[in-house]
């Protein structure tokens, strides 16, 4: 059990005393959100777990979702002005499991009013040299697609990229344009970077925005970034969509895609729409998965090696 | 027609890619944060030994190839094909000379060898573990010398060449693991 080393269970404590003394530092607020929520994110690519909670005096069970993230939860706070905060704790995915995946993980959640993704890269570039690392360059989705696929990921046909996924050994006929990017950007792009040094992969296609928001240049493009260290990915950051409105058409259009995928619906998070409504102040905000930060550290192979007790 | 989810994939599970029968070597699960899952899986053709990568998102299924592994004993080779017999039934089947691949070297004839069938037709042979079996020619033996480690190349009774130890003589019948083609012992 490599786990039990001593060394690795330092490791894990060094790197959470130098993030604490980074934020603190910093000016960021470590805060505490609930992992049990009534809603969930809708988001088709994610399966939240869900359990039953019994409540003294009431006959029914309530079903409550662990989160997935604590997004939702700590923009709800920035909409209330707590300023700039961050969170380490554990999160929760369904039918995730393999050498870069647990279902249960820890993650590093951070927002900066004030900040657009740019912005936000380069104070993530400043923690990263606390922990040792160098300084990230950055590239483009559309730049690094080309160069390893040949193909733009915003002018592609359809039929192009089907096609470039079929000589890959994916028959991609019938699926969604995010699929086959999600297909040849994992399969093609994704292994050749941040090899020299950590990468930031920034303007992802507007297909792929989540909770981006979106600009409108020759193409519009969502204003997310994702930063990779030797091949793998660490971190998912967005300049964030403040409009209310707009998220909960996403929220539907995600719910409409998971019911014509035979996937279920999930409850949508009424609190988290009318914090929008209040208004969230223009910030950027980023995910980073700490395990998976911590397999950089101590040049591990597997998620497991820095688990104490990881599920098989 | 039986078909797998990608999460009953694993390691030997037998599946039809473009027609042919084939078995997994490797499952690895991919997913992007914010995207689709995959299960990236490297198999071999069990028709042709050629190893290929096919990617599924992951839900989806796929055709189970319907293969069944059956003992049967090895009867003759006739020039061209190899016969087989259930000894029960006493059905005979004939296998070729892609599914006999290496096995065919180690077969003398009465042997139980594991052949695995699809649509009723041996697919692959997989000889007996260990066979025993006559050395025809080598050179004339080292007397005494069993410490040496030095070997030299044997042709068995099936034609089959295998490295032995110096002092082992013409005649002697040896004991082979086929699998790794090694001299194990004298009989």
């Amino acid at each position: 059990m490599t786990a039990w080393r001593q060394g690795m269970l330092a490791a894990r404590a060094e790197l959470y005393r130098l993030i604490r003394s980074y934020m603190a530092e910093s000016g960021v607020l470590e805060v505490d959100t609930p992992v049990l929520g009534a809603a969930a994110n809708t988001d088709p690519q994610v399966a939240p777990l869900s359990t039953l909670v019994n409540h003294p005096g009431k006959p029914d069970q309530q079903r409550y979702y662990l989160h997935t993230s604590p997004e939702f939860c700590m923009k709800r706070l920035l909409a209330k002005g707590s300023g700039a905060i961050y969170q380490i704790c554990k999160v929760f995915r369904d039918a995730e499991l393999g050498g870069w995946h647990q279902p249960e993980f820890s993650l590093l959640e951070w927002y900066r009013p004030g900040y657009d993704h740019r912005g936000l890269m380069m104070e993530i570039d400043r923690l990263l040299g606390r922990l040792g690392l160098p300084t990230a360059s950055r590239i483009s989705y559309q730049h690094c697609f080309q160069r390893h696929v040949e193909l733009d990921p915003h002018h592609s046909t359809m039929a192009e990229l089907a096609g470039r996924c079929h000589r890959q050994g994916f028959d991609g006929h019938g699926e969604r344009r995010a699929v086959l990017l999600d297909f040849l950007f994992s399969r093609l792009v994704g292994p050749h970077l941040g090899r020299e040094s950590p990468v930031f992969v920034y303007d992802y296609p507007a297909c792929q925005a989540a909770l981006a928001r979106i600009r409108q240049d020759d193409v519009p493009v969502a204003e997310r970034f994702e930063l990779f260290i030797n091949g793998m990915e660490l971190a998912n950051g967005f300049h964030e969509l403040g409009d209310a409105d707009e998220q909960l058409q996403r929220f539907q259009a995600e719910n409409a895609y998971r019911k014509q995928a035979g996937k279920p619906t999930l409850p949508i998070d009424d609190g988290f729409i009318s914090a929008l409504q209040d208004g969230l102040p223009a910030c950027a905000g980023v995910a980073i998965g700490l395990d998976r930060l911590l397999m950089v550290l101590t040049h591990s192979q597997s998620i497991n090696d820095v688990l104490s007790f990881p599920l098989d | 027609m039986t078909r797998y989810a990608t999460n009953e994939f694993k390691t030997g599970l037998k599946l039809i890619i473009d027609g042919d029968p084939c078995a997994i070597l490797e499952n690895e699960f991919v997913k992007p944060g914010k995207g689709q899952a995959f299960n990236r899986v490297k198999l071999r053709n069990l028709k042709t030994g050629r190893v290929l990568e096919r990617t599924y998102r992951s839900g989806e299924s796929v055709e189970a190839a319907d293969v069944l592994d059956r003992q049967l004993q090895y009867l003759y080779h006739d020039g061209e094909l190899w016969h087989f017999m259930d000894t029960d039934s006493y059905e005979q089947l004939a296998a070729d000379r892609t599914a006999m691949a290496d096995s065919a070297q180690w077969l003398k004839g009465e042997e139980l060898c594991e052949v695995t069938l699809w649509n009723g037709a041996p697919l692959t042979v997989l000889a007996p573990n260990f066979v025993e079996l006559q050395i025809t020619e080598t050179d004339p033996g080292v007397r005494g010398d069993t410490a040496s480690g030095g070997s030299k190349p044997a042709t068995l009774e099936t034609g089959a060449v295998v490295k032995v130890p110096l002092f082992i003589e013409r005649d002697e019948v040896i004991k082979v693991d086929t699998r790794s083609g090694e001299y194990v012992g004298r009989c």
